[in-house]
């Protein structure tokens, strides 16, 4: 019984450690010698598949964009769902479950329902191949989640402290700023790193908005690549590990964050 | 009596409003008029043709029903190997000891991948020549097994939802884990207690006291396995003869090859209620079933 469960657990393993070291494996690797050698050890641990990518693609514009869009979304996201969070919480009557109800509705439209309307609003006001229209329509599309994880804890905050906060005379800015802010920084965290992952691995809009190299993010890239360099393994792993590599850097370091932040936006979204 | 104290928060809400009115709930709704017209996206008219649309698909659509069939064959697959695999490893890893939590880490690792990257990955992994499958069924003398894993219409499928399931197991075994450490010892001792044997004691109480995480990881397995679009798009585009294709996709090629716009919104409205009723549907069967435990 016991070594049954130590091979299925070994295989799984197997399964996940032994296609990353592959791929870290290629990136070293001529075509040619992939066609010889799949899965051993590079001959020689050359990094020209990482100069080429470089020179002969705008690696560091893709790179750049995609930091860009992240950065703004999540940051953006994060501040407007908890302004919203923390409203509709406070809402006495009806108002605020009507509000709360509108955003968290959205989690259940697919992305393919309002694309179409979204890339006729998006090229109207002018904003295809700008990472401005991608960052308004990722925050817009993920605000939904965001306001549900958010809103869940800070209903788990006792009531009485914002009754003895109103007794002091606080105004709601300060309520905020000074309670509902500080105690809510765990599922912000939670939340950032769940937008984090989903941000800035996004495929479906930069495929919708952006056709100009100059705004394409890594993932739209990579799927150029794929068109490219057909099979040349070795040139679409370097792309993949570059692109991957904040990501699994972060992962690394933050693992235990990485795992209750998407948890959170699964279990919620 | 509240409203001068609510008029306030409504300052708080204002622009997260503004822009998800803008950039989400608007757009939504323009999905549904759009499905009423043969507006092909380009030309600044186009007819209100009421409900062709919808009788065109839901009569003499053939694509469009493989699709939705190849959504239902990708979804069961991912729903019964990600919630089993992931119930099975979480039950091994239960406790905290060094390993599992390493284990449980590296398990989860591909859940930060981006579909792109995945999808590249296992197209590496199926690849019929140089691929690492076929490499190490040779290597293991299983040569009769070898297969055109992503170019053979009648696996296809499978093998992308195969990749689906390796993407998302681990995230759906942290969901298990959490729940499976809420139960309390003392179950188990009476269990003991009474001679239950370990099919029992699954029975009896892991699984009742397990229903709630069960609830979440099978819903969120089905709605993401139907929702799937990347993984597909970035390894097949839905082929070979669309035997890939499912309703995200054959939406995103009417709209964006065909350039058919009304048609394409008219396939995902559908594609919304179909969402929806699974949505209700999975809810209610996994509220009775906890009920009778």
């Amino acid at each position: 019984m016991k070594i049954i469960r130590y091979i299925l657990l070994a295989l799984f393993a197997a399964a996940i450690i032994v296609p990353m070291l592959v791929v870290i494996f290629t990136t070293f690797k001529s075509t040619a010698e992939v066609f010889s050698n799949i899965m051993g050890l590079p001959s020689s641990w050359s990094i020209e598949n990482y100069v080429s990518i470089f020179v002969e693609q705008p690696m560091a514009k893709y790179f750049m964009n995609s930091v860009i869009v992240t950065l703004f979304s999540v940051s953006i996201t994060l501040i407007l769902a908890s302004f919203i969070a923390y409203s509709v919480t406070r809402m006495f009557g009806w108002i605020g479950v009507v509000i709360f109800s509108l955003f968290t509705i959205g989690m259940m439209v697919p992305a393919q329902v309002n694309m179409i309307p979204l890339y006729q609003l998006v090229f109207d006001l002018g904003l295809t191949n700008s990472l401005l229209g991608l960052i308004l329509v990722n925050t817009a599309v993920t605000l939904p989640v965001a306001v549900f994880i958010l809103s869940g804890f800070m209903k788990s905050l006792p009531k009485s402290l914002f009754e003895a906060a109103t007794i002091d005379g606080a105004n709601e800015w300060k309520m905020y700023y000074k309670i509902a802010l500080p105690l809510s920084v765990p599922s912000l965290a939670a939340t950032a790193i769940f937008l984090f992952v989903m941000h800035w691995n996004d495929l479906l809009y930069p495929l919708l908005f952006i056709t100009n190299n100059d705004y394409k993010t890594l993932p739209l890239a990579l799927l150029e690549f794929q068109g490219e360099y057909a099979t040349n393994y070795p040139l679409l792993f370097t792309g993949v590990l570059i692109a991957s590599a904040p990501m699994i850097i972060a992962y690394i370091f933050l693992q235990r964050y990485f795992i209750a932040g998407i948890t959170a936006g699964s279990v919620k979204g | 009596m509240h409203f001068k104290k609510n008029k306030v928060l409504f300052l708080f809400l204002l622009p997260g409003l503004i822009l998800y009115s803008i950039f989400f709930i608007v757009p939504s709704l323009n999905a549904i008029i759009y499905s009423f017209t043969d507006w092909d996206g380009l030309s600044p008219d186009f007819n209100v043709v009421g409900f062709e649309n919808y009788i065109q698909i839901i009569t003499n659509d053939s694509i469009f029903f493989k699709a939705f069939t190849n959504n239902l064959k990708f979804m069961l697959f991912v729903l019964i190997f990600q919630t089993g695999f992931s119930l099975l490893f979480a039950m091994f890893l239960i406790k905290n000891t060094r390993t599992n939590v390493f284990l449980r880490a590296l398990y989860f690792f591909p859940t930060i991948l981006s579909s792109v990257s995945v999808a590249f990955i296992w197209t590496f992994i199926y690849d019929p020549n140089i691929g690492i499958l076929n490499t190490v069924l040779s290597s293991l003398n299983l040569e009769f097994l070898q297969q055109s894993w992503l170019g053979d219409q009648n696996i296809a499928i499978y093998s992308v939802a195969v990749t689906q399931v390796w993407f998302h197991t681990g995230q759906m075994l942290i969901i298990f884990v959490a729940g499976l450490q809420a139960i309390p010892e003392d179950l188990y001792e009476v269990a003991d207690i009474e001679g239950a044997n370990r099919w029992q004691r699954f029975r009896h109480v892991t699984w009742p006291m397990i229903a709630p995480s069960a609830t979440i990881v099978m819903a969120y397995t089905t709605i993401q396995s139907f929702k799937a679009f990347d993984l597909i798009f970035a390894m097949t585009r839905g082929g070979p003869n669309y035997s890939t294709e499912i309703l995200a996709t054959l939406i995103y090629s009417t709209a964006f090859r065909s350039f058919e716009f009304g048609y394409a919104s008219a396939q995902s409205v559908i594609f919304m209620i179909v969402i929806a009723i699974i949505t209700v549907a999975q809810f209610r069967i996994l509220r009775a079933s906890r009920v009778q435990e």
